[in-house]
């Protein structure tokens, strides 16, 4: 039941991300891109994840309204493909691509273990000693910010400094106006 | 850009306090119930977005300024490592639990995780904030 479920939004999150490649209208071909986000945001809440589902919806909706908002901005229609020589590279290099993905990950999925079995043995550790270790009910909250401190700090640090490329680059060039 | 119509500003007007509310929620109770300083903090930002989006940026632009965007981003990042650096401080190692754990599965437990939380929202918020108002919001040259 779980893995048909799965499977289903699966192949949902492909159809949309086709679409979204293939539509000639780039606002429909961003509202079929938020199906696979919207999708995803339910194969959380399927694998009992409440934490990442609420992160990824909001920041699907947001992402959602901001590349509408610059469509709306700009213009609506895709820009032409271009033919001759190029394209049959282009078709020949994705191609290529393709078969050498398929023969890495037919090497690599027999290694894998088996869906829903832990991999690692400090998952043990965390769920049996996160709450009277830290003191934090939500186990996730203990390990982000606990166990795994230095990620969370090294994370933040890299939306700080981002960020401050971004105002920084954008604020000289800007957007012209009139 | 323009405002929209006025039945999107009444909604919007009530909308955006009670986001911002349940944005402020998650972060509170990071460490009890799903969320945490990333959601909430995005949440956060959302509210603010709402408003702009619906009031449209040309009216918006005297007010975008004065809510100070960047100054709340660094602020954030720099309460976070200074959370981080207290360990440090008392001898120990980065990120040591300093203050009491407190009775399990209430709001003042956990030691410092709340406070991180709370240092992560306010980072994410202004941070996410602060690239909407720059690509969208900002002319030529203006400072934020």
């Amino acid at each position: 039941m779980l893995m048909t479920a799965l499977i289903l939004l699966i192949v949902l999150m492909i159809l949309g991300a086709i679409v979204a490649l293939e539509s000639k209208d780039l606002l429909s071909g961003i509202i079929s891109l938020g199906i696979v986000g919207f999708a995803l945001t339910i194969i959380f809440l399927i694998l009992q994840a409440p934490d990442l589902a609420i992160v990824q919806i909001i920041i699907e909706t947001l992402t959602l309204i901001i590349l509408i908002a610059a469509i709306l901005k700009t213009t609506r229609t895709d820009t032409e493909e271009e033919f001759g020589t190029k394209k049959v590279f282009i078709w020949l290099c994705g191609f290529a691509f393709i078969v050498i993905f398929f023969l890495a990950a037919m090497k690599a999925f027999q290694h894998m273990p088996e869906f829903g079995s832990k991999t690692l043995r400090m998952a043990r550790t965390y769920i049996d000693s996160g709450l009277s270790r830290t003191g934090a009910a939500n186990l996730v909250a203990a390990v982000i910010l606990d166990f795994r401190g230095y990620d969370t700090l090294g994370e933040a640090t890299v939306l700080f400094t981002s960020v401050a490329g971004v105002v920084a680059v954008l604020r000289k060039v800007g957007r012209k106006r009139k | 850009m323009k405002g929209m119509t006025l039945i999107v500003k009444r909604i919007t007007q009530l909308m955006a306090p009670s986001i911002f509310l349940l944005g402020i929620y998650v972060v509170f109770h990071g460490h009890l119930t799903p969320g945490g300083g990333f959601a909430g903090g995005v949440l956060i930002a959302g509210s603010f977005t709402l408003l702009v989006l619906a009031y449209g940026s040309d009216e918006m632009r005297s007010e975008v300024r004065k809510w100070r965007a960047t100054f709340f981003e660094s602020f954030g990042i720099f309460i976070f490592w200074f959370i981080a650096l207290l360990g440090l401080i008392q001898g120990s190692y980065l990120f040591l639990n300093i203050i009491q754990k407190g009775r399990p599965f209430h709001l003042f437990s956990a030691g410092i995780i709340p406070l991180c939380n709370i240092a992560i929202g306010i980072e994410v918020a202004a941070a996410l904030f602060a690239i909407f108002i720059t690509l969208a919001v900002l002319r030529i040259g203006e400072k934020l």
